[in-house]
């Protein structure tokens, strides 16, 4: 429940990792979607007042109407990659159940069984049925077959100080070498103290205190980056 | 393979391969793709197997993943083949759901039949199903006098009965269809008062003789639009059933493929419902074509639509 990491084998052998989102990103998402389309409504109708309301105008108003009650969100999610503007403005998006893009017959499905959802007032059912699975899907994604991840952002990696490498005076197994990576990395986004609480761990390893063995332990991790 | 060398072989790689991701070209690069993912993929491999830090896997998962929601954009399903879908894929799924449309057919049938017969031999029976302003108005909507028929003001011109159509029918449609995750309950009642409330109208109109006024409008668009409202129930049908029944599958499995099969029949139902809202807009309505000339385009479209309905099952062993 907890963990939101969802994972599925890909073609190529792969396990991708993906985030899935809870109702509270989804529920934004979604509210601002319902401001934009009121907005276009508030345009459209008064657009079409002189037109007439009984006549061209009036019947117009009423397919768009239509479109955007329930058209909107396909057309967004099957043409912009998931992501309806709300959803673009979370980061959010929409994705078949094994990662693939979103088809036109899933998101109509999905789309149209938010009616159920939304049941019986400010989508109860959805939200009972989102935080019953593990994967925050409401009914209308369980029949389609989808589900709303979180996108990721192309994090460049944050430039390292130049650290001088130092060989480690024992030998460690690849996991230990790779948290000391890890603790190299992330270094500069921990406290002092707890830089130095975590370095003391590996007094063993640094033979250094305090501030040193921070030092020390950052330069065994450049060493076993490859950095020479 | 120390990782700071792995990182520094393949930045520029990587590097291009988010840039392009982030402004994806247009036109056929699907191979430049399928190149780049097979890579993509590998490196990944590699930085899991060397227990490389979680950083560069995220980073590595990311691009995969990128590059694969690309890779499958261009996935057959996501273009329609509409010549396919007319001549095979939406007969088919109508022959498969052959049984739930019987059923939906019969709850609209059935208490439209009951409801009819008994508002057309008891004066009052109308009204335990509709209140007083509405009989009035559909009184009024299908007075012999009117100029235009079906229209509640004469003032409304076709565009505007043809939005109106598009909207209230697609609505009820996609609201029966979706009504059918809750196990078909919401269908069942959806079809069962549509039928009761037609029922009623066409017993009430006949007791009053509007016979001339009320079935010429009704017998054209009816062929789509009670068809595409039978269909609507069958997709809904559908997936009640797949929930309440598995079978060997599992109950999520069961629904996700009761999903995947319904969409034609979804697409089939708009494209019925906006056929039957024009007719019924610019066809039906209309005092200046003869009574014989609507009884008989209202026989040839339900020729059609039957006939197109029962085209499927040569499409199955297929």
């Amino acid at each position: 429940m907890l963990d939101t990491r969802y994972r599925v084998e890909i073609p190529g052998g792969i396990n991708l990792e993906a985030q899935v989102v809870g109702p509270v990103p989804r529920f934004f998402a979604f509210a601002i979607d319902l401001g934009i389309r009121g907005i276009i409504i508030l345009v459209l109708s008064l657009l079409s007042i002189p037109l007439g309301s009984g006549g061209m105008g009036g019947g117009f108003f009423l397919i768009f109407l239509f479109a955007i009650e329930w058209l909107y969100p396909v057309l967004f999610e099957v043409f912009s990659r998931g992501q309806t503007p709300g959803k673009k403005m979370l980061k959010i998006s929409v994705i078949k159940d094994d990662l693939s893009p979103v088809t036109l017959g899933a998101s109509m499905v999905r789309n149209l069984l938010r009616t159920v959802d939304f049941l019986p007032l400010f989508y109860l059912v959805g939200l009972v049925t989102m935080l019953s699975n593990q994967r925050f899907q409401r009914l209308g994604d369980l029949a389609a077959g989808t589900l709303v991840i979180s996108v990721p952002e192309s994090a460049k990696p944050a430039a390292m100080q130049e650290v001088v490498p130092l060989a480690p005076s024992t030998s460690l197994l690849r996991p230990e070498q790779t948290s000391i990576i890890e603790f190299l990395r992330r270094s500069n986004q921990l406290s002092e103290p707890r830089q130095q609480e975590l370095a003391s761990i590996l007094e063993g390893i640094t033979h250094e205190k305090g501030d040193n063995g921070v030092e020390q332990l950052r330069r065994i991790g450049a060493w076993f980056l490859g950095v020479r | 393979m120390k990782q700071q060398l792995f990182e520094t072989q393949h930045q520029a790689v990587w590097q291009q391969i988010e840039d392009s991701l982030e402004k994806p070209t247009q036109g056929d690069n699907s191979k430049v793709l399928a190149e780049n993912y097979l890579l993509l993929c590998q490196h990944l491999s590699i930085a899991k197997e060397r227990l490389y830090d979680a950083a560069l896997v995220e980073r590595l998962n990311n691009l995969v993943l990128g590059l694969y929601r690309e890779l499958y954009r261009y996935r057959s399903e996501t273009r329609l083949n509409i010549y396919a879908f007319f001549k095979r894929d939406f007969p088919l799924a109508i022959y498969r759901h052959r049984y739930f449309i019987l059923v939906a057919l019969l709850v609209l049938v059935l208490p439209g039949l009951v409801a009819g017969l008994w508002t057309y031999l008891d004066e009052d029976a109308v009204y335990s199903v509709l209140d007083g302003p509405e009989v009035r108005q559909i009184e009024r909507m299908y007075d012999p006098e009117a100029r235009k028929i079906g229209r509640e003001r004469e003032a409304e011109t076709d565009v505007f009965m043809f939005g109106f159509y598009i909207k209230n029918n697609i609505s009820v449609a996609f609201r029966c269809f979706a009504g059918g995750m809750v196990i078909g309950i919401g269908t069942l009642l959806v079809l069962f008062f549509n039928g009761m409330f037609m029922g009623s109208i066409a017993g009430h109109l006949t007791r009053l003789d509007y016979v001339d006024t009320f079935y010429p409008f009704v017998v054209g668009h009816g062929s789509f639009e009670l068809t595409a409202i039978v269909f609507s129930g069958a997709a809904g049908l559908r997936l009640g059933y797949a929930i309440l029944n598995p079978g060997h599958s599992s109950r999520l499995d069961s629904l996700r493929r009761a999903g995947r099969d319904v969409v034609p029949m979804l697409y089939g139902i708009v494209l019925m419902l906006v056929i039957a809202a024009f007719l019924e807009a610019f066809w039906s309505s209309s005092t200046s074509l003869s009574i014989g000339v609507k009884y008989t385009v209202g026989a040839i479209l339900w020729a059609l639509v039957l006939l197109y309905s029962f085209s499927g099952r040569r499409h199955e062993s297929g």
